[in-house]
């Protein structure tokens, strides 16, 4: 399947407050402008794989979203592991147009935390908020903390990516924050949940985003303008809670990362520029390692002297990703491969021709990877 | 304000009725010798459901821990900033707790000793370090 299928185009809606939008008028949004990129009709998509929103639970939310847009689709429902959903969905639509079972594909997320409920990332665990466990954050800082204690890794060196990702951020025009950061702003930041930093989280932000997922040949009959072919993907799921982790440093980001090297037939020596999911700065540092541009433990020195900044060895997150593009979980990062591999970025990496994209949720609970290419 | 209590079920109560009555208890599996905490019917290992609440011995080490700068309910707000500690026992199993004397300092892997502190009318198992 390498190559065989791509990325026809992407859509997405403004980022930051929509309020009184609610997600099926934000997703039909993504979902109209990414058909316009692909310059398709609505009539050929017959299936619709869609994430379910956090903030509100509906069931069959994949139906009321086809109803939206009169589309009575062969394959399509929710999927839910949070954010790495997307690149899961998109995996799964290749999967079933190899299978035959549908031709053209789209793929959506949207959700609206930041007018709505942000109860999934500060909610109590169970029994635990007895002894004030709470939030979404505290796993990631209990992770950061371990790692630090384990291998050494400071401050400064999570406000490295902190500070790359920000900055390239302030270059777009559509980012939520477009305030730049330098390491000495980052190191005034105040904790949160110690040792996390405010400037460590991302933001929390209401949009929608889409994606039109065919095959390579049907791009060509169709005449789409820019397709981006998808090398390869895989998955990994951590699954178990933070606490009951036998190793808190490591995830299942690596046997995801694995299995879409292995298929794209590439290593991590042969990727130009990356897009690494951050929604806290451990989850980039974590992610680097495990994908293996560098062992466990040497990502804090990996990451120094502005490695994963524009112009370094491989920048990350160059349309300013979960710190500064938008909060949404994952799908800017999918839509900044595609324009990378384009040629369209506001951080344009000269010459880049491979992109690997990771998607995580929960708490590094879930995992997936997508390596596009020419 | 109330108060985040736990809300024990007919699983879980034995937990709670033991840290009550000064013992911190886990689960072992009868068939395959698997401890574990948090309260589960099945033996996460194995499959099975024959298991029995088992006495720890109060002691394990400090793999992480993280401090509260930001109260994410109400009634944490005037204990700020307030610790909460990953503990794993010596038999295996892992926790969520508080470290009572962080003053000595909290550092991986340092030894830790039970002690129950009882707060709400709810007994709790915090940990002391060595």
């Amino acid at each position: 399947m390498r190559g065989k299928y791509v990325i026809a185009g992407i859509g997405h809606t403004a980022f930051g407050r929509l309020p009184g939008r609610g997600t099926v008028s934000l997703n039909v949004e993504a979902c109209r402008n990414a058909l316009a990129d692909a310059g398709i009709d609505k009539a050929l998509v017959d299936a619709l794989f869609v994430k379910v929103p956090t903030s509100r639970y509906q069931s069959m939310y994949g139906q009321t979203l086809a109803e939206a847009m009169l589309l009575q689709p062969k394959v399509g429902g929710v999927w839910d592991q949070g954010g790495a959903t997307n690149i899961s969905m998109i995996s799964f639509a290749c999967m079933a147009i190899d299978a035959g079972q549908c031709d053209v594909a789209l793929v959506s997320l949207a959700d609206d935390p930041k007018t709505g409920t942000r109860q999934a990332y500060e909610k109590a665990w169970g029994d635990d908020a007895v002894y004030g466990w709470f939030s979404v954050a505290a796993g990631y800082a209990m992770t950061m903390q371990r790692h630090m204690a384990e291998y050494g890794t400071r401050p400064e060196q999570f406000g490295e990516i902190a500070v790359a990702v920000r900055n390239h951020g302030a270059n777009n025009p559509h980012a939520a924050l477009r305030v730049p950061l330098t390491l000495d702003k980052y190191m005034q930041s105040p904790f949160i949940i110690e040792p996390l930093k405010r400037d460590d989280i991302c933001l929390v932000s209401d949009g929608a985003a889409a994606v039109v997922v065919m095959s390579e040949k049907r791009a060509r009959e169709l005449g789409v303008r820019a397709p981006v072919r998808i090398l390869g993907f895989g998955q990994g799921q951590t699954s178990y809670d933070v606490p009951y982790r036998p190793v808190l440093t490591e995830t299942m980001a690596k046997v995801s990362a694995r299995t879409a090297f292995k298929m794209a037939g590439v290593a991590p020596k042969d990727i130009d520029v990356a897009q690494i999911y951050d929604c806290y700065t451990i989850a980039v540092l974590m992610t680097l390692e495990d994908y293996g541009f560098c062992r466990k433990g040497e990502g804090g020195r990996w990451v120094e002297g502005g490695r994963v900044a524009a112009g370094g060895e491989l920048p990350i997150n160059t349309s300013g990703g979960l710190l500064s593009e938008t909060g949404m979980p994952g799908m800017q990062l999918v839509m900044e491969g595609v324009r990378q591999m384009r040629g369209t970025s506001v951080n344009q990496v000269k010459d880049a021709a491979t992109c690997v994209v990771s998607n995580q949720g929960g708490i590094m609970t879930t995992h997936s990877t997508m390596i596009l290419g020419h | 304000m109330s108060f985040p209590l736990p809300e024990p079920t007919p699983l879980s109560q034995p937990y709670w009725d033991a840290l009550r009555a000064g013992r911190l208890t886990f689960q072992r599996c009868r068939h395959c010798g698997h401890a574990w905490l948090p309260a589960r019917a099945e033996c996460p290992n194995c499959l099975r459901a024959e298991w029995a609440w088992t006495d720890a011995s109060g002691t394990g080490r400090l793999v992480s821990w993280v401090i509260y700068h930001h109260a994410y309910h109400e009634a944490f707000k005037a204990r700020l900033p307030y610790n909460v500690a990953l503990v794993e026992l010596d038999e295996g199993p892992r926790l969520i707790s508080n470290i009572v004397n962080p003053q000595a300092g909290l550092k991986a892997d340092r030894p830790v000793t039970l002690k129950i502190e009882e707060e709400h009318g709810v007994a709790l198992a915090r940990f002391a370090l060595s």
